[in-house]
């Protein structure tokens, strides 16, 4: 079986290159603190398969994941010069190649979703070929290992490793914004076991004026959004805007479907989503991929669908949900 | 109601605009020691969430193909494949692919696409490249505004499209939590269709937005070109 754990020692095995190809450049004006950045980091990936098995502390690791951010947020890390193709050289391969170039781009999703699709049914002696519980996750993987095969076929680099040089210039452009959607997900487990979430919840109770069904809607879908933005994610909000409200006074007082009401919820939390930077993996991930000046850009870009849309679904459901 | 410190310390971080990570850090440790955990489960929180969270770092897998078409000239050649089809402008390109997100994400697919994957190698140059077609030159200002709209789409279009998929994360997260708690008996497929209005809703409005973008782009063309002007014509005194 191809366990999820394999992808993330490729995953691993991908930073410690990278972070050999920096302590190898000598032009490289942050050398060591940056290889060290992403060496740490690919070691992390490799050490954390023995956490998650519970076989090894989980400290050691915290430590290390301290050093990363110290080692990201005082300058060490920096980026280097790239030799990659100039814009002539680029627009004298696009002529040649043409649209042979986007093969490779369509061989990656396309592997990914026939995998996703026919996992189910792939085994050996019943044993699946594809770990059941993460296989987005492994045929993504293997759909991007594909994707490397054919480029090589079809572009025939002089030299072999140019994707892992060429990738190295674009992990280097996102930086630390690399580590971030991971350290925001470990905020989120430390706000839950500390109790920021029943804290929100009974904020949010408080609020409420009783028996106005009007009131206990606002107070649900805006709690859902504003927990998302704090948050990053309507996962965490969803359980406490829920025992707080969603199901006391919407559903118990108020007699409402709660299936209309659960979904929309969600999704007024869905309109968080797009406007907070704790998001960092949807909305400052790809300001870094995308080079932009505004790390926000991304999301001054969306909060003008994010607003009406969170409007739309408290009118959805003020309208439905109550017969 | 002091663990809420923490929360206060990430709003306050973020709106001074200090490296998110150290903001991140610093809050999930105050928070912490509010919460009465001592430093030894603070190092051990950090550890087993950094374990646990690997899947999200998974676009790091996708960079080198990326990486090597990239240096071919996958970006101009996406260019020069929508600088053929005249009609086709920035925001055109960008309701296409909201469309075309949202509708393989409501049937599951929602694997198809994402940031590093569709969006930075095919996206965005297409619709750069429109609006190299209609410009003839593309300020970095505009520039920037596309590369927002073009993250915002693929958010927008998998965002409303998922829910609409049965196996999702997001509705079997409710099902699960209502079911167990409240000892409801939720369908899946009754949160997915109640998801519709709403999916249908996101397009119209985002949809209406990319429209729009159009207009803004070519005002903020003719701004940018009415500075450069005034420009020239101050250096030709």
């Amino acid at each position: 079986m191809i366990n999820v754990e394999a992808v993330y020692w490729l995953i691993g095995i991908l930073f410690v290159a990278w972070a050999s190809l920096i302590a190898a450049d000598s032009n490289h004006p942050r050398r060591w603190g940056s290889s060290a950045f992403w060496g740490l980091l690919g070691l992390c990936f490799f050490y954390s398969t023995w956490v998650q098995a519970g076989t090894a502390p989980g400290w050691i690791l915290g430590v290390a994941v301290l050093v990363l951010v110290v080692l990201a947020s005082t300058g060490l890390l920096g980026h280097g010069k790239h030799r990659t193709s100039t814009g002539p050289e680029r627009e004298a391969f696009a002529k040649r190649f043409g649209n042979k170039l986007f093969i490779p781009a369509l061989t990656l999703p396309l592997v990914t979703v026939i995998l996703v699709l026919v996992a189910p049914v792939l085994n050996i002696g019943g044993t699946p070929l594809l770990d059941p519980k993460n296989t987005t996750l492994v045929a993504l993987a293997i759909g991007a290992v594909a994707a490397v095969v054919v480029a090589l076929l079809i572009l025939k680099p002089k030299n072999p490793a140019t994707p892992i040089f060429e990738s190295r210039r674009i992990l280097e452009s996102i930086g630390w914004a690399a580590l971030l959607p991971q350290m925001l997900t470990t905020l989120g487990i430390l706000f839950t076991k500390a109790g920021v979430g029943t804290a929100v919840g009974t904020l949010a109770s408080g609020l409420l004026p009783k028996g106005s069904l009007i009131a206990g809607v606002l107070v649900y879908c805006i709690g859902m959004f504003l927990f998302t933005v704090l948050m990053g994610n309507g996962f965490a909000a969803f359980p406490i805007m829920t025992a707080a409200i969603g199901w006391p006074v919407l559903v118990q007082t108020f007699h409402g479907d709660p299936a209309i009401i659960f979904a929309i919820g969600m999704l007024a939390g869905f309109c968080g989503t797009l406007c907070t930077p704790m998001a960092a993996n949807f909305n400052l991930v790809p300001s870094a991929l995308l080079e932009m000046k505004n790390k926000y850009g991304v999301i001054t870009a969306q909060v003008g669908t994010a607003i009406p849309l969170l409007a739309v679904n408290i009118a959805l459901m003020y309208f439905l949900a109550f017969h | 109601m002091l663990v809420l410190i923490g929360v206060l310390l990430v709003i306050v971080g973020f709106a001074i605009r200090l490296n998110p990570l150290i903001v991140v850090t610093v809050a999930g440790i105050v928070t912490a020691l509010l919460g009465g955990m001592n430093p030894a489960q603070i190092l051990d929180s950090f550890g087993t969430g950094f374990a646990s969270s690997r899947s999200v770092t998974i676009f790091v897998a996708v960079l080198p193909v990326v990486g090597i078409i990239e240096y071919f000239g996958l970006q101009e050649q996406a260019k020069v494949l929508i600088g053929r089809l005249a009609k086709l402008t920035a925001g055109r390109v960008l309701i296409g692919y909201l469309a075309v997100r949202q509708i393989t994400a409501a049937v599951g697919l929602n694997s198809i696409g994402g940031h590093a994957q569709t969006v930075r190698p095919l996206v965005f140059p297409m619709a750069e490249g429109a609006a190299l077609r209609r410009y003839g030159h593309v300020p970095e200002k505009i520039s920037e505004k596309i590369k927002g709209h073009s993250a915002g789409a693929d958010n927008v279009g998998v965002f409303f499209g998922e829910d609409v998929f049965v196996a999702v994360g997001s509705i079997l997260l409710i099902t699960t939590f209502v079911d167990t708690t409240y000892h409801l008996h939720l369908e899946p497929l009754q949160l997915a269709l109640w998801a519709i209005p709403t999916a249908i809703a996101a397009f119209l409005i985002h949809g209406f937005r990319l429209l729009r973008l159009d207009k803004q782009l070519d005002k903020e063309y003719r701004e940018y070109e009415l500075t450069a002007q005034k420009e020239t014509a101050g250096e030709a005194k």
